[in-house]
């Protein structure tokens, strides 16, 4: 058996890198911890011929911990509720459009481009957070593996695009940045803009509950209307 | 250590109610439902589950890391379909998120200005 195959390897090789790109981040805000930390093991187990497998023996440690952190937004979304109440309507129509139009445009150009329509349903679900998305995608016949990869990397590059693009769009109001990014970018873009400030994150949180649950619901009409 | 506990409880009942009633709901959403019910009727104490939760939320990107790493399996599929999958996810990220951005922000200021008519005519009233 090699060194990487013990679960000591994934977890401590992915917290070292991850905290020396936190430190860096600290000193140049332009690094991107998730991204720079993920491209650097890729790269470690492909010069090194490690198994991703091995990797993984750790690795799923770390992301088991999802499933804590995905409870724990009630603390944001709980501390701000009364504030998400009272815009309650233009937060919930936006959640609701942004659902609709991310299940529907990726599927319609999937189906455009010539693709099959399980590679629609592996790309349909992607904007719901990733236990979500993975669940729709393997109940109408999509890859769960492969959509939870595209989850993830839609919600890295939502985190990274999003919020610059948006300000560059002229959307500027917290809640609105909040809002696109929770329901496009899941919890990758919550925990990105919790980091600005606990409001945008917690209304972040809050949509991205919301996509999760709208993406779930939505999903049998479309698949009914021949998706 | 009891906040872990009290998260890990809630992601607990979420997992043992989507098992025993088959809600085509995701697991960790039922638990967050759950845990938000929970903390408005406050049979958990915020202060509880506050440190352990912000410390969660700080981090929470560490635990994508493994996911993303895992894409190494799929890069074969993704090469062969990549015109296809870049062309519907670029799409399909950018469009809701600007029409989304946008549309929040555009009823907001709607009614923050609906609301200052309101004012000024109370005022002048």
């Amino acid at each position: 058996m090699s060194i990487a195959a013990d679960p000591l390897f994934g977890i401590a090789v992915t917290v070292i890198v991850y905290a020396l790109f936190l430190w860096l981040q600290s000193r140049r805000s332009w690094v991107q911890p998730l991204l720079m930390t993920s491209a650097m093991i890729m790269l470690m187990l492909v010069v090194l011929r490690i198994p991703v497998s091995d990797y993984q023996k750790g690795g799923s440690w770390l992301s088991f911990l999802l499933g804590p952190a995905t409870i724990a937004l009630g603390v944001p979304i709980y501390k701000n509720a009364e504030r998400i109440r009272r815009s309650w309507r233009p937060i919930l129509g936006g959640i609701t459009i942004g659902a609709l139009s991310g299940l529907l445009s990726s599927g319609l150009i999937v189906l455009w481009m010539g693709g099959t329509s399980d590679m629609a349903w592996t790309l349909m679900p992607k904007s719901a957070t990733t236990p979500i998305s993975m669940e729709v995608s393997r109940l109408y016949g999509g890859y769960p593996e492969l959509t939870a990869v595209l989850t993830v990397l839609t919600g890295l590059a939502g985190s990274i695009m999003g919020p610059p693009l948006l300000r560059l769009c002229g959307i500027r109001d917290e809640t609105a940045i909040g809002v696109a990014i929770g329901t496009t970018s899941h919890g990758i873009g919550t925990a990105r803009v919790l980091k600005d400030s606990e409001w945008m994150g917690a209304v972040s949180g809050f949509s991205m509950g919301l996509t999760g649950i709208w993406v779930s619901v939505l999903a049998l009409p479309l698949h009914l209307l021949g998706f | 250590m009891i906040g872990f506990a009290i998260l890990a409880f809630f992601q607990l009942a979420g997992w043992l109610i989507q098992r025993l009633t088959g809600l085509p709901l995701p697991a960790n959403v039922i638990g967050l439902l759950l845990f938000i019910v929970a903390l408005f009727l406050k049979w958990v104490p915020l202060h509880k589950v506050e440190e352990t939760a912000s410390f969660l939320l700080k981090y929470m990107s560490l635990f994508f890391v493994p996911v993303i790493v895992g894409s190494l399996a799929f890069f074969p599929y993704l090469r062969e379909h990549w015109a296809v999958i870049t062309g519907s996810g670029v799409v399909s990220l950018l469009l809701p998120l600007l029409v989304t951005g946008w549309m929040v922000q555009n009823r907001l200021q709607a009614r923050k200005a609906r609301q200052q008519k309101e004012d000024a005519h109370v005022h002048r009233g």
